[in-house]
Order: C-alpha cells, then structure tokens, then sequence
C-alpha cells in the first residue's frame, strides 16, 4: 500500500501561480478524481504527482520519500502515467506498444524476455485486446486505442497510477468501462489519481474528490461528502443537482451561477 | 498500412549483413580496371608483388572500408534522428554538423592547406562539424522543437559561409576544388582518412546504438516516454553527439552525401513491424550497402569526369522522396 504526499506544491510561470501552496496525503486503495475548471492546474499538479516535473517550491513523496530522491527507473516501475490523448507515433503494433509499458522493467539492450510474454498475453486478454494484437495501434479506433494506452500503463503493475482525463473522448460504455477498471484498480488497493471533467462519473466511481480552483486547493476529502452543489458553485461558477449517492449519483448541471 | 507481420528478430540484420559482405566482395572486383577474380586472390595474398595487388590494398580495400564505415554512420544516424523526432523525413544534416564539415573542409581548400598537409581538409572539416554541433547544442538544448530549429538555424549559416567562401574564392581553380568537394568523392581516400575518421565514426555510432529503448518509448510520446524513466534531454544530447561524432567524421572525410540517411530506415521499417530500435542495425548495414552500391556505380559508369559519389546519391535519391509523397499521400487520408 502506497502512500503519497505533496506539502507546499507552488509552481510558477511568468509571476503567475499554476499552483499555490496544494497539500494533501492520499494512501493506496482510493480513486481520486481531480476537478476543476480548465487551466485550474489539474494538469500540472498531475505531473508533479508524477514525479515528471518539480515543483517551485514544496515536495512531493512517494512512501516517505522526496520524489526528486528517487531513482528514475524505480520511480518508472512503482508510478505509471497517462498524459492527455495518448497517441502512437508509429504503427507499431498494439502488442509492442503494450509492451512498452515493460521498458523499466528489461535490459538495456535485445527484445521481451520469454519471461515477460505470458505478462503481454494476459494483459492483453484482461483489457480485451486479443484480436488487436498484431493491428496497427495506429489504426485502432479512440476506445481501443484508449484500452491499449491504459494496459500499456498497468501491465508493469504500479502501486501509483496517475491518469490526465483518461475517458475524455470516449463514448459512454468506453467511458464506464474504463472508469469500472479504474475503480477495481483502486479496490485492489493501487492509489489512481485521475483529473476528470465527468462530474456525474466521478461522483459515481471516486473514493476521493480533490477540486482546484484557480491552483489553489479549494476541497479534498471522501467524495459523498465532498462533491456538494456549494462546492460546484464556487469550483465551476454553476448551479447544479446532486442526487443519489455511490453508483447511482446523478450531477445535473442546471445553469451558470448569477455572481 | 498492411498489418503485415514483422519479420523475427535476426532474419534482416542477417540478410542485409550478408547482402552487405556480397556487395563489398564484388566492390573489389568493379572499377576502372577490372580485376578477375585469381587476380584478387593473388593480389590479396602477395600484395606487394603485383598491379593487381596494389590497386586492391591501396585503392579498392581502403574505398570499401570507408564506404560501409560512412554509410552505416548515416544509416544509424537517420534512424535515431527519425526515432528522436518521430518523424519519417527526418535527415542526420538537420542538426547543421553536415554543413559545418563542409565549411571546415572548404576553409582548408580556400587557403590551400590540403597541399601542405593531405589531411588538413578532414582535420578542419571534424573541427567545423564539432563547431556547428555545439552550436546547435548551445542554442537547441530545452526542447526537441528548439534542437531542430537550432540545427535549422546553423545549417544555414553553415551554407552561407559556403556561399562565402566560393564567392571569394582565392582562384577559379580553388573554386572548382571546393564545389567538387562538395559533392562529395570516395576517390583517392587512403587508409590515413580511415584512420583519422574511423574513430570517431565509431565512437558515434557506439553512442547512437544505446538509443533503442529511447526511441522505442518515444513511440508514446515525450511525456509518456519520460514517465517511463527516460530523460528526453539526456537523449536528445546523446543524439546530437552520436551524430555530430559519425555524421560530422563521415562528412569530412568523403564530402557530403545526401539520401543515404533518409532512405535507409525508410526501407527497412515495414519488415520490423515500424519499432524503431529494431531500425537501428538493419539501417546501418543497409545503408553501407548503398554506399557500396552507389560507389560501384560512380566507378562502372565511364564518363570524361568522375560522376561523384554525392551526385549519384542525390540523383537516385530524388526519385525515392517522390515515391515516400506518394506512398504517404496513399497512407494519410
């Protein structure tokens, strides 16, 4: 069970705060759906969360330890990351580039160990994958291309998985399957941080509700108790509907806030 | 795109090394005089007591080694260039260490310094190819986009000081020298040039071998191949080195040749399944073999002055950038 902290995070561009001052501490076993308005700094926290960028001042940790300590390919077996709209640059085929995932784990030179081959096959099967196994990852459509990109990010098993907007684009039953995965990965006690603009989905399928509002952490905590119409009204400037809870909660969204 | 299957492993770096050893024998037989082949094997055992003997171990041998040895440092080097930028028209002369080999070599031509000291056009031509290279490096370090508009940049700066250096060239004939250079010759290289090149081409091509894993994570991008332990800086450094090194030796010692680097990795990428490490080898092999190929070919076709080596490149060349348009026109909807 993994636990991450970040303390103080503050990231500066051009005199702007992207972020200012966001603490928090999430252990292994919790989906956290990041929220916020667009350029909230949903994106750049993930990346420091990721341990891809350093903060300006502040830190992040990785089980007790600063993540600018940590061996980069360590960091690269125990975190995967999957930026916005992942895309192949080759036509490679959809195995090699779930296999890719493996990288921190081979040798610096030759090709996937026989040892690593069952891993690519189940990974494969596990994230429906089979019969695209030797297609183009080019030519695959945007729910499979999707499936590839996260068994891509899993197959190396992360105890930490951070995904920017991982269903965005994704019609509705790619979008719940994809969401239900990421749910079972949190129940088998990974940590899954995913920035998503889904309200209702992250209502339904999130542990835990961090909300930015103009980079500054404006709520984290439990998500029933933490995804409030207040919340959206001061998050996203709207009127909205909460009803339900858990798997059957519904955000309406019903007008823009009169400031 | 086909889906069609990725050969295994080992069958293209088998078939283009044995295709490449072939290529290289028949090179010794093929020029200006041609040899039979009791006429190679005795000159190869007793070099020193025959014509044939000499042609083979001063002319035809060091011609052969210097080809496959700058063919495979352009081969390698278009196919970590195209990994890096993830770009099929990706070239080793876009960091601007090409040109800067040039204007090296031609400086030396300028002031007549090759018939002082017969290596001074590859000594100034390794020192204009470090010079631009550093350059590039100086001004392209921080993103993949700056490095090569950097390269972009000192290219043509590189050429302008070409244009320069013709412009006021000391005499008509030192003019002539220096255009010719430019086309570039594998005629009258001596085992010195391989020696002086040999080890840096080496040196470079050792460096862009490590790249594999790199340009394969590169496939996903920058961020994802950060993520997965790469330091994109870090390779984009190694690169520029890697080619500055070969590239940049390669050019001073043979002038420069077009189309070898572009080419090689695009033929070779559909028989690996498109995996850009699985370039690295075959492109190298393949494009010594062209080298070879091309070379022969400067040396059977008769005409009243050499047809040089960078001409023919270019002149084969230019047909397959036609067929690339077109196969991507075919390609992209």
């Amino acid at each position: 069970m993994s636990l991450l902290s970040a303390s103080n995070l503050t990231v500066r561009r051009g005199g702007r705060a992207i972020l200012d001052d966001v603490a928090f501490e999430i252990a292994g076993g919790a989906l956290v759906a990041v929220v916020g308005a667009n350029g909230a700094g949903k994106s750049t926290l993930l990346n420091l969360l990721a341990g891809l960028a350093t903060p300006d001042a502040g830190e992040v940790r990785l089980d007790g330890a600063p993540m600018a300590s940590l061996d980069r390919r360590d960091l690269a077996r125990r975190r995967g990351y999957l930026p916005q709209s992942p895309r192949a640059e080759w036509p490679i085929a959809t195995e090699r580039l779930v296999a890719l995932g493996l990288t921190p784990h081979l040798p610096a030179f030759g090709g996937l160990p026989g040892g690593l081959e069952p891993r690519l096959t189940e990974a494969l099967a596990a994230w429906d994958l089979a019969a695209q196994r030797a297609q183009p990852a080019t030519t695959l459509s945007g729910g499979e291309l999707a499936r590839a990109m996260l068994a891509r990010v899993l197959i190396g098993d992360p105890q930490l998985v951070i995904a920017d907007e991982p269903i965005s684009g994704l019609d509705p039953s790619h979008a719940l399957d994809t969401m239900t995965r990421l749910r079972g990965l949190a129940a088998d006690g990974k940590l899954v941080i995913a920035a998503l603009h889904d309200l209702t989905l992250a209502a339904r399928f999130s542990t835990h509700l961090l909300a930015l509002r103009q980079g500054r952490l404006f709520a984290f905590g439990p998500t029933p108790e933490t995804l409030t119409p207040a919340l959206l009204r001061q998050v996203f400037d709207i009127e909205a509907r909460i009803t339900g809870q858990g798997p059957t909660a519904l955000v309406d969204y019903i007008g823009l806030s009169k400031a | 795109m086909s889906a069609r299957r990725p050969w295994p492993g080992f069958v293209l770096p088998v078939l283009a090394a044995v295709l490449l050893v072939a290529v290289a024998v028949a090179s010794l037989f093929l020029g200006r005089v041609n040899l039979s082949p009791s006429d190679v094997i005795a000159g190869l055992s007793r070099p020193r007591d025959s014509l044939a003997g000499l042609v083979l171990i001063e002319l035809r041998l060091p011609r052969a080694v210097l080809a496959i040895l700058v063919g495979a440092a352009l081969g390698l080097a278009g196919a970590v260039m195209q990994g890096l930028l993830r770009n099929p028209l990706a070239d080793p002369g876009l960091l601007g260490i090409s040109n800067g080999a040039a204007v090296g070599a031609v400086i030396a031509i300028y002031f007549g310094l090759q018939h002082v000291f017969p290596l001074a056009t590859p000594l100034l031509g390794l020192a204009g190819a470090m010079i631009a290279g550093a350059l590039t490096f100086a001004f392209g370090r921080g993103s993949t986009l700056t490095l090569i508009l950097a390269g972009a940049a000192v290219a043509s700066l590189m050429s302008a000081f070409l244009a320069l250096a013709l412009n006021f060239a000391p005499s008509p004939y030192a003019a002539y020298e220096m255009s010719v250079w430019m086309l570039g010759s594998l005629s009258e290289r001596s085992w010195d040039h391989i020696a002086l090149a040999a080890p840096f081409i080496l040196a470079g091509m050792a460096i862009l071998a490590t790249m594999g894993r790199a340009v394969d994570a590169l496939t996903l991008g920058e961020a994802q191949a950060e993520s997965l332990g790469f330091r994109i800086d870090r390779v984009r450094v190694l690169t520029l080195l890697g080619v500055g090194l070969s590239v940049g030796a390669a050019t001073s010692v043979v002038g420069s040749v077009s189309f070898i680097g572009l080419a090689a990795p695009h033929l070779v990428r559909p028989f690996v399944g498109y995996q850009p490490s699985r370039t690295l080898l075959p492109s190298a092999l393949l494009g010594a073999m062209l080298l070879l190929v091309a070379d022969i070919g400067t040396r059977v076709i008769h005409t009243n002055t050499e047809l040089r080596l960078g001409v023919l490149t270019a002149l084969l060349g230019a047909p397959f950038f036609f067929w690339l348009v077109m196969r991507l026109r075919r390609v992209a909807p």
